[in-house]
């Protein structure tokens, strides 16, 4: 099912948690909102669900206008951050809960139960209960209970911000590969970027209530639209600058490291931006449309990447991954390089 | 006569004698109706107001909470003028409705089940929401279920202090029949001008004494619970 939101609006007392959003997400759609802390991905989702009630704007699914019903006559299903099983039942108890309020039959609810827990892998353990689940199993009946309705709607907080970083390698596989199986519209809430990245359709960067920019992941990490999503998403160098021309397809900035090209954005000439360039696009081969002379402070090996802070003479620091250590020979501090990056790899932000 | 570290024979005479002279029987069972109908009606009542002022939103709910509050520091011998004058309209005198109802209101049991509520995540009752509870099923499923041990802990509480409440059933009864056990055996406790018959009125003591005692034992493994764990 749809779901458009149309200048949504939420404020707390001195705070506004959500400020005239709208969005868009489509049919069988997996939607992340990114954000730090405290930007209003919560606020958002409790508003979708309809546990908080929307100062301004609108929410609809589908064609149905929602904004003012109680969330049982949504449709949806949430998994809350926390899990929120209930501690005295049993996984059965928990799954069944609501079919059970819905008077269905006790074959009916006993088919629903074990098609429920058979989509999650957590057949043979309807009797235990929550207390006696690993991290990974309670978010697991948590998710079957939200999806044991039926519901047009998935809803998720954070929902693996719980578990120990393989097994939310791992869950969130599950997750995507189920929500795909289902076809169900998701909207999915996390900080983390590599998350939103990974498992995403689209991701709607947020800040201080408002939405920075919609994307889908790909688009995200290579164009964003300002310093603080290019911030925020992965790593970036940022060069403060002016535009001094913009022609062609290449502007030139002038920076404290000299006038350097890169792909044109918003601001023209003559406006102050900022300069943004990924660690990785940089090389230390001095070979490309832009070099900069610096020396090695430090050498940080990661496994998978190396990466060097570079100080510029202009007292500007560099961050450059060398992509395949195994074949490079670590350079030793103060060691003196010439680090370039290419035009098409380099962004012209605005400065915020 | 050296005292003996058994019980002599005089043991049981003793307690039929004191069972007798005081209407033993028909004193403990009113204790026990006065001291089970206080305990449980301030459960449910603090139960229910606690679960009012956690999960509703309504005006003046600070208010009225702070009020409840207040009449913490009110003990019951500063207002007993006006519940007598209360219960004395109602009809109530030398009634178990006397002996009960004005002391079922309890703002340490709103207290107590208000602190444990706010430890209960909201995302609880917000799943059961999504699922289609309403707020006194969620109470009756959930919330109640939850707060088992909290309620033995202050059942045990709520029952000794309803036995051995003294000065409100004797300001409200005034017939033999309707005294409770702790003012019967008051009855029994030797006065200057008489032999002192310390035996009856201890056996009489000891009788009184044993159902508290019974309930704290039957309960303990829950009451202890019940304070000193928070179950999420
Ligand atoms: N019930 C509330 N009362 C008052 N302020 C609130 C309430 N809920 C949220 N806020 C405020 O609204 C803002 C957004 O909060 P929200 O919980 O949506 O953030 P978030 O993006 O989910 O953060 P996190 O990643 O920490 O969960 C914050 O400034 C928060 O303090
Ligand atoms: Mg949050």
């Amino acid at each position: 099912m749809k779901i458009a939101l149309s200048e949504v609006t939420k404020r707390f007392a001195s705070t506004t948690a959500v400020d005239r959003i709208s969005l868009e997400i489509a049919d069988g759609e997996l939607f992340t909102l990114l954000g730090p802390s405290g930007c209003g991905k919560t606020t958002l989702l409790r508003l979708i669900a309809g546990f908080a009630e929307v100062d301004a704007g609108e929410i609809r699914f589908g064609e149905r206008r929602v904004e003012r019903l109680p969330p049982y006559a949504r449709n949806i299903g949430m998994v809350f951050q926390n899990y929120a099983l209930w501690p005295h039942m049993t996984v059965r108890g928990n799954v069944t809960y609501g079919l059970r309020l819905r008077k269905l039959t006790g074959a009916e609810i006993a088919r629903r139960l074990a098609a429920g827990l058979a989509k999650v892998n957590l057949t043979g353990l309807e009797d235990r209960y929550p207390g006696q689940l690993s991290g990974g199993q309670q978010q697991r009946v948590a998710l079957a209970r939200a999806l044991v309705l039926n519901p047009d709607i998935l809803l998720l907080d954070e929902p693996l911000s719980n578990l120990d970083a393989k097994i939310r390698v791992q869950v969130r596989g599950e997750i995507r590969a189920l929500q795909q199986d289902l076809g169900i519209t998701t909207v999915y809430v996390t900080h983390d970027q590599e998350e939103a990245l990974s498992l995403s359709d689209r991701v709607a960067v947020m800040r201080e209530g408002r939405v920075q920019q919609v994307a889908t992941p790909k688009a995200l990490y290579e164009r964003p639209v300002n310093r603080f999503v290019a911030d925020f998403v992965g790593t970036n160098n940022f060069i403060p600058g002016v535009v001094k021309e913009r022609a062609d397809g290449v502007a030139v900035v002038e920076t404290a490291l000299g006038a350097l090209c890169a792909r044109p954005g918003a601001p023209g000439p003559g406006a102050p931006c900022v300069l943004a360039v990924r660690p990785e696009n940089v090389t230390l081969d001095g070979a490309g449309e832009n070099v900069v002379a610096g020396r090695v402070r430090l050498a940080s090996y990661l496994g998978n990447t190396l990466r060097y802070d570079v100080e510029t003479a202009a007292g500007l620091v560099l961050k450059v991954d060398v992509g395949d250590p195994w074949q490079h020979e670590v350079l030793p501090a103060g060691h003196a390089v010439r680090v370039a990056f290419p035009a098409s790899a380099t962004l012209v932000l605005s400065h915020d | 006569m050296p005292p003996t570290p058994w019980p002599s024979t005089a043991l049981f005479a003793n307690y039929a004698e004191a069972w007798q002279r005081a209407q033993m029987g028909r004193m403990l069972i009113n204790s026990a109706i006065v001291a089970l109908g206080v305990a449980a009606g301030k459960i449910a009542i603090s139960l229910l107001s606690a679960f009012a002022i956690v999960y509703f939103d309504f005006r003046g709910k600070h208010v009225v909470f702070w009020m409840i509050f207040v009449t913490l520091m009110l003990p019951v011998p500063v207002r007993i003028v006006s519940t007598y004058q209360v219960v004395s309209v109602l009809g109530w005198v030398n009634t178990y409705w006397g002996l009960t109802v004005p002391l079922m209101a309890s703002a340490t049991g709103t207290f107590l089940f208000r602190q444990f509520f706010r430890t209960i995540p909201d995302s609880l009752a917000e799943a059961a929401q999504l699922d289609g509870a309403g707020p006194l099923r969620f109470l009756w499923t959930i919330l109640l279920p939850l707060s088992k041990a909290n309620m033995a802990a202050l059942f045990v509480i709520l029952f000794v202090y309803g036995w051995n409440d003294y000065l409100w059933p004797l300001m409200i009864t005034n017939t033999p029949d309707m005294r409770t056990a702790v003012i019967g055996i008051e009855i029994l406790v030797p006065r200057t001008s008489q032999l002192p018959e310390w035996n009856i009125a201890m056996a009489a003591a000891m009788m009184v004494l044993l159902p508290p005692v019974a309930v704290i034992v039957a309960m303990q493994r829950w009451f202890v619970k019940g304070l000193i764990e928070t179950e999420k």
